[in-house]
């Protein structure tokens, strides 16, 4: 299909931006790679009356070191996630998970902030960003401020971001003597995931220290495993201790049951691909 | 003339690269969206969002007011203008055939169909004005399940034909005295296995989406359409029409595959062909793909009731189908006829002495069912070779032990089945030799035993699937015979022009395949010119008068021996020409190697170049020749064509996820002598990704409400390559005895093969956990959930403190 007629404005900087989503009104819409929004747009599942494209917003776009943490454009491409040294070496989950969305047409204009704005609950980063404790930087029209991932998420396709707000950046604390891993299951090798799993883990002593685990796709929103982390913490990191963790996994979830997987189906993948995920991060 | 004295190196069997691709994969060629002419308008149409309703009020006046809108109409608008969309196969004398408008006038019965069409000056204008037209929808009942909509007092997808019944239609080889009775082997079985097994439904997903333009200001009206079937199309508009078919004119440019899907005319062929005349102005519909996925036609979709009887040594005795085929809301072309094609192939490869096969087709609100690659063999294939691999299990033998003690031996071809059908050639036991050894069968069998006994999570499966096939359709008398309109046949002329350079036409209508490059091979070969000095040309009714078109795997099954005799026909009307200039008789003269050279006399030769020369000037010509070497031929086969082989597949299935990998797979075909190899290796791998989409991945889903849930590729998931194993492939020849070249299709072949050898591992990885089957696809969820079915069955026969059987 054709998407129905909007207005279409390019802004060069964030300040510029968030003043054409506000000339836009209720109606206006970022663009960012428009993996997710130029689908909606063609099928008429979104007609927005102004579209405000990111692409000259260079400010937005790159990897920077920011001390104890990395500072990482919304505009940031998952080609260039993929390719950037800093990510591999501080928040290697990220680039993990990365490597896992789409196929390389996607990766190549599909970007980091669009996925996490997005706010697909079968989308990889929003639970990576959720086990990396990240801190959102949104700009609106009232100025500039920040939002920890677990209040960034508000429900299914739904953020804190209002509709004149922009996120332009996310900051990932560098975890240092983690072990992480994102284990994802889907049905075809392109596909989005029926369930994933984020998962870091910092061992001392042959035991486990600090544990993160977030889900994919087991909910509205990425849903934390506290129940598994608190069932960690303090435990040795033997095979038996991180299995039975595990178990804990879908604890309090409600996944969604659809044509491609039921939410049983999606509770039992849940523990399984939790425990794999941890073997891998933290394994034994 | 000096003639070459090195051998002459024959092209068929050459590994040529296509001719076609370069244009093809680059895209610079015409496909019918490129195509733009003056004061074309661009048609979009509007789709039920009901899949049962009575339409009460259409108002399209205010599509009308907007901009660069020129035209809307309704179904009742043109009513009389738009014909009947036709079926050409009804089973039976008393066959449903429904009333099926291309744009619905009062009713509409399945979500998707056509209800309204807006004319614009451009697509985007076009789409926007389907939102401001206004249809009020009745609901009426919706009926989906065939079992349901079979019961007394359902609820009607055509009310006025009183029932959901399309059609019955029985073969019993007692009864047609090809075989014992069916009944009585059952009766007298040592070993009766029944099984119930599920077709899915598919959506074909040709890369190319369907599109047509169409042209009413010339003499002829021109119709450009991404179709499998210009001839037909050209027909059938006419007969449904009353257009006279002389003054339409069809052409295929490229077309962008279709594996059936375009092995049709469609509604919105129809519609735009109304527009056309409607408005006197060009115009043109493209798809999208998602109304690709809602209305283009789907495929499978069967419930297959098998029952084998068999002794207890593992011989076969008797084998009944009976088979419920989802016709869907209406009939396409050849609809109904779909399960006919299967009904000859579910005895296989096998010696069973009865058969009998009762079908029945079944009117549901869902988009109508029609070809999808192999039509009907698939589906049979897959039920016996499913259930011989059951058979073994019940009998605990080794599967392959049961298909050897069964199948035809070499030495028994011909032979004459309990269908009804007579098997050319074939040798099962060579191709299947190979296919082991390439598999390693054994090793793998020990890997699997071991694995069983250790209880690793990922379990090991090995599937077999040892297939014929009946293609080259077809015999027009066969056909007369089950009730379809057309013959079978097939046409090619060869145009010798006065350089010497060749063109061919072909009645066949590629889209993917290579003919063109096929077909330049053998008439090198037979007109011994070199393969670029040949021309194919197709697809135009206009160059190509004549032709049955594409599918079926019967382009170079029939077509191809159409073209063979056509270049023996010219051969033979060059060789007086070549005397009179040799200065012989025509009967001292034998034609090698494309010189025709006097026996016993080497030096003297004339080429066919020359006597085509000689014939354009006609200067001097013998007596009562005519002044052309043109020649066409027209071919109808006496048989089908059985390509056959085996194809051994390796499934590693994750017990805890249900997940399944396949680790190996080997496919070892035999269709005969080979044309070009690579293009044969190019349709096994094709035919066998398409065959494992079905075991694994694809199938199309309804709500209760009659919505398709997998309307895009998010949802229908079609695998990559990324999802596909290296599939290793071989042949064994044996050439098919009715063809001058030897050849048997191939283009289904890996399509039929492969999905119960997949299907098959799956099972075997699982069977001794307690699972017999896996209903298609074989997701994750559902392996997962036949393996937790038979735990909790085992746990409650435990309790009960009974024995598994
Ligand atoms: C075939 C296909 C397969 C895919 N598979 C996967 C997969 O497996 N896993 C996965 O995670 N993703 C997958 N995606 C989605 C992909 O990751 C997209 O890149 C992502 O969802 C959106 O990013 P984008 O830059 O394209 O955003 P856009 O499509 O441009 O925007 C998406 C939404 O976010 C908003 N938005 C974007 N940027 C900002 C911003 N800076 N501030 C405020 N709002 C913003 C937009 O307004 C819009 O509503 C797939 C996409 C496709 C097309």
């Amino acid at each position: 299909m054709i998407p129905a007629a909007f207005d279409y404005t390019r802004p060069s900087g964030v300040d510029e931006a968030v003043g054409a989503l506000r000339d836009g009104g209720e109606d206006a819409k970022v663009l960012a790679g428009g993996q997710s929004l130029i689908p909606m747009l063609r099928m008429r599942l979104a007609s927005p009356t102004t579209v405000v494209d990111l692409g000259d917003v260079t400010e937005m776009r790159g990897v920077r070191d920011d001390g104890d943490a990395l500072v990482i454009g919304a505009m940031t491409t998952h080609d260039e996630i993929l390719h950037d040294p800093l990510v591999h070496e501080h928040a290697p989950l990220i680039a993990q998970a990365t490597e896992t969305v789409a196929d390389r047409q996607v990766r190549h204009l599909g970007t980091f902030g669009g996925s996490l704005a997005h706010a697909d609950p079968a989308g990889d980063l929003p639970s990576v960003a959720s086990a990396l404790d990240a801190t959102f930087e949104v700009a609106g029209p009232s100025g500039r401020r920040s939002v920890p991932a677990s209040e960034f998420f508000v429900d299914y396709l739904t953020t804190v971001l209002e509709p004149d707000d922009l996120l332009v950046s996310v900051r990932v604390p560098k975890l240092t003597g983690w072990g992480t891993h994102y284990e994802k299951f889907n049905r075809v090798a392109q596909a989005w995931a029926l369930v994933g799993v984020a998962a870091a883990v910092r061992r001392s002593n042959g035991s486990v220290a600090e544990a993160r685990v977030a889900l994919t796709n087991m909910g509205p929103t990425p849903v934390r495993a506290y129940g598994v982390e608190d069932a960690l913490t303090g435990t040795a990191a033997t095979e038996d201790s991180l299995a039975a963790a595990a178990q804990r996994a879908a604890d309090g979830a409600e996944p969604s049951s659809d044509p491609s997987a039921s939410a049983e189906y999606r509770m039992h993948l849940a523990t399984v691909l939790t425990r794999r995920a941890l073997q891998a991060a933290g394994g034994a | 003339m000096t003639v070459t004295e090195e051998p002459h190196t024959g092209e068929v069997g050459r590994d040529r690269h296509r001719k076609e691709d370069a244009r093809l994969i680059t895209g610079r060629t015409m496909w019918t969206e490129n195509l733009s002419l003056p004061g074309m308008m661009h048609l979009a149409i509007l789709r039920s969002p009901m899949a049962h309703a009575r339409i009460t009020n259409v108002d399209v006046s205010p599509a009308l007011r907007m901009s660069g809108v020129a035209e809307a109409f309704t179904g009742r608008d043109v009513a009389d203008l738009q014909g009947a969309m036709p079926c050409v196969w009804p089973p039976s004398d008393d066959t449903v055939l429904p009333a099926y408008p291309p744009l619905a006038v009062d009713e509409v019965r399945h979500t998707g169909e056509p209800v309204a069409v807006v004319a614009a000056r451009d697509r985007a204008s076009a789409l926007d004005a389907l939102e401001a037209i206004e249809v009020d929808y009745e609901p009426l009942p919706v009926v989906l399940d065939m079992e349901a909509a079979l019961a007394d007092g359902a609820d009607l997808v055509h009310a006025d034909q009183g029932t959901n019944r399309c059609f019955t239609w029985t073969l019993d080889s007692a009864a047609a005295g090809t075989g014992d009775d069916a009944r009585r082997a059952e009766a007298d079985a040592e070993v009766l296995v029944k099984r119930r097994y599920i077709q899915q439904r598919l959506i074909p997903a040709f890369m190319e989406p369907r599109s047509v333009v169409v042209d009413p200001t010339g003499e002829q009206i021109t119709v450009w359409s991404a179709t499998q079937v210009p001839h037909i199309l050209r027909l059938l508009l006419a007969m449904s029409t009353g257009m006279p078919e002389h003054k339409i004119r069809v052409i295929a440019p490229d077309v962008g595959g279709g594996f059936g899907g375009k092995l049709q005319v469609t509604p919105e062929e129809f519609i735009a062909f109304a527009a056309a005349r409607k408005f006197g102005r060009p115009v043109k519909f493209v798809e999208s793909r998602s109304e690709t996925m809602l209305s283009g036609h789907h495929g499978r979709d069967q419930i297959q009731d098998i029952t084998v009887s068999a002794r207890n040594d593992g011989t076969v005795t008797g084998l009944s189908v009976d088979l419920k085929v989802n016709m869907g809301a209406y009939l396409g072309i050849i609809t109904p006829g779909i399960p006919l094609l299967g009904a000859f192939m579910f005895n296989g490869i096998y010696r069973f002495p009865a058969y009998r096969f009762d079908c029945t087709g079944v009117f549901t609100n869902t988009t109508k069912t029609d070809a999808y690659r192999g039509a009907g063999r698939p589906e049979a294939t897959f039920a016996i070779e499913r259930m011989m691999d059951d058979l073994a299990a019940e009998l605990d033998m080794d599967p392959l032990e049961v298909r050897r003690k069964n199948w035809i031996e070499h030495d028994q071809f011909p032979y004459a089945t309990a269908a009804g059908l007579t098997y050319d050639s074939g040798d099962y036991a060579a191709a299947t030799d190979r296919a082991m050894d390439l598999f390693g069968y054994h090793d793998l069998r020990r890997e699997q035993r071991e694995r069983r006994e250790a209880g690793d999570r990922v379990q090991l499966g090995i599937g077999v699937s040892t297939y014929t096939e009946m293609c080259g359709l077809a015999p027009s008398r066969i056909l007369g015979q089950l009730r379809y309109a057309a013959g079978g046949w097939e046409n090619a002329s060869v145009r010798m022009l006065p350089t010497g350079k060749v063109e061919v036409v072909t009645g066949t209508s590629p889209h993917g395949q290579g003919h063109e490059t096929a077909w330049s091979q053998i008439a090198a070969d037979q007109l011994g010119v070199p393969f670029d000095d040949v021309e194919v040309l197709h697809g135009d009714t206009r160059t190509s008068h004549k032709g049955l078109d594409t599918y079926g795997s019967r382009s170079l099954a029939v077509g191809g021996i159409a073209l063979v005799n056509a270049c023996r026909k010219v051969v033979d009307k060059a060789r007086p020409v070549a005397a009179h200039l040799l200065e012989c008789d025509p009967s001292d003269l034998e034609f090698v190697d494309g010189a025709y050279r006097v026996k016993g006399s080497p030096g003297s030769a004339k080429t066919l170049a020359d006597c085509a020369l000689a014939v354009f000037s006609s200067h001097d010509l013998p007596e009562g020749v005519e002044s052309s070497l043109d020649a066409d031929a027209t071919y109808d086969p006496e048989n089908f064509s059985y390509p056959h082989g085996t194809h051994l597949c390796a499934t590693e299935v994750d017990t805890e996820t249900g997940r399944v990998s396949i680790r190996s797979y080997v496919a070892v075909d035999d269709v005969g002598r080979v044309i070009n190899p690579m293009i044969v290796e190019g349709q096994v791998h094709g035919g066998v990704a398409q065959g494992i989409a079905q075991a694994l991945f694809e199938e199309a889903v309804y709500d209760d409400d009659g919505n398709l849930l997998t309307g895009t590729f998010v949802d229908y998931t079609i695998p990559s390559s990324a999802d596909l194993p290296a599939i290793v492939t071989d042949r064994t020849e044996t050439p098919a005895l009715e063809h001058p070249l030897g050849a048997k299709g191939v283009g289904e072949a890996g399509t039929i093969a492969s999905t119960p050898a997949v299907v098959n591992a799956v099972v075997d990885a699982l069977r001794h956990l307690g699972v017999s089957d896996v209903r298609m696809p074989c997701t994750p969820e559902r392996v997962w959930r036949a393996i937790q079915d038979a735990r909790d069955g085992a746990a409650h026969v435990a309790h009960e403190g009974g024995e598994r059987p």
